[in-house]
């Protein structure tokens, strides 16, 4: 109850912005939020409010989990890496060949979203495979 | 008068025997099938008034039909009780699977950031090392949607 009150905030946010399959789950002293944004910006704002209430996610209380409706395949995407390439990969896993290279601010296309930390991707030059989704902005 | 209730009790007597021997002619015709298959070989079976009655244990549900149908099979059997049980799931290694994910998932979460340390213990995530402030929110959007029981962050930052 005592972690309900204090995301009380996300919580509230959530709900205002409509996220979808919403659960709000307490076990063994941590807070389960899931559910799916209906805007990648929806998320980040959750996050933003996330990182208000527990600064630097010290506390350990905690597990926000929400993904963002799929984009619709074709969906263009940029390259948001800090300042290299991004890879391109057989399969979804660091463990798997590169096929190819995303040039970083790239515009490339999506092709699936199936793995939440892997997309398929396809660039201009024609590469396609996996690439990390925390490098990818959906534009 | 006497001779009828002679003859009545001989025909009792006669049915009596006749129905226990059939029990057993149908036990033995019974337990003979059984052991005969690999499958069923180490199950109890058991006749009374033509009623089969198995018992023992079966590698799954999928054998049940073949126990009655094997029962049921043979001569004199009218009906078969099936007492069989199926043995408890071995419980699958739940924590090392989830753990193994789990780990991929980490390693792919820090490889590019090579002064963070992440360790799976128990499905908890154990965050060491160093990070500057800008990286670490997505680095726990990344972790937290790999559905961990709880986030250790121990990280220092820059």
């Amino acid at each position: 109850m005592a972690l309900k009150e204090k995301y009380k905030q996300l919580i509230d946010a959530a709900k205002i912005n409509n996220v979808a399959d919403l659960q709000i789950e307490e076990k063994d002293g941590v807070l389960n939020i899931t559910g799916v944004a209906h805007t990648g910006k929806v998320k980040d704002d959750l996050w933003v409010i996330y990182d208000k209430i527990d600064p630097d996610f010290r506390a350990g209380d905690l597990i926000l989990d929400i993904n963002v409706t799929p984009a619709v395949p074709g969906s263009k995407i940029k390259v948001s890496t800090e300042n290299t390439d991004l890879n391109i990969r057989k399969g979804p896993g660091t463990d798997q060949p590169v096929v190819g290279r995303a040039v970083r601010n790239d515009i490339i296309s999506l092709i699936s979203q199936s793995n939440e930390q892997w997309w398929l991707v396809r660039t201009d030059k024609g590469d396609e495979g996996y690439a990390y989704a925390k490098y990818l902005t959906i534009i | 008068m006497k001779t009828k209730l002679f003859l009545f009790l001989s025909f009792l007597i006669i049915g009596l025997s006749s129905c226990k021997e059939k029990d057993s002619d149908i036990q033995s015709a019974l337990s003979e099938k059984f052991k005969s298959n690999p499958e069923l070989s180490n199950l109890n079976t058991e006749v009374k008034d033509g009623v089969a009655t198995i018992s023992g244990e079966i590698k799954d549900q999928n054998s049940k039909p073949l126990v009655i149908e094997t029962a049921n099979g043979v001569k004199g059997v009218k009906s078969v009780i099936d007492n069989t049980t199926i043995p408890a799931p071995i419980p699958l290694p739940v924590v090392e699977t989830k753990n193994e994910g789990l780990n991929q998932g980490v390693n792919d979460a820090v490889k590019d950031l090579p002064s963070v340390h992440g360790d799976v213990k128990d499905s908890i995530i154990i965050l060491t090392g160093e990070i500057k402030r800008s990286e670490l929110p997505k680095l726990m959007e990344m972790l937290h949607s790999l559905k961990p029981k709880k986030i250790e962050n121990k990280l220092t930052i820059k």
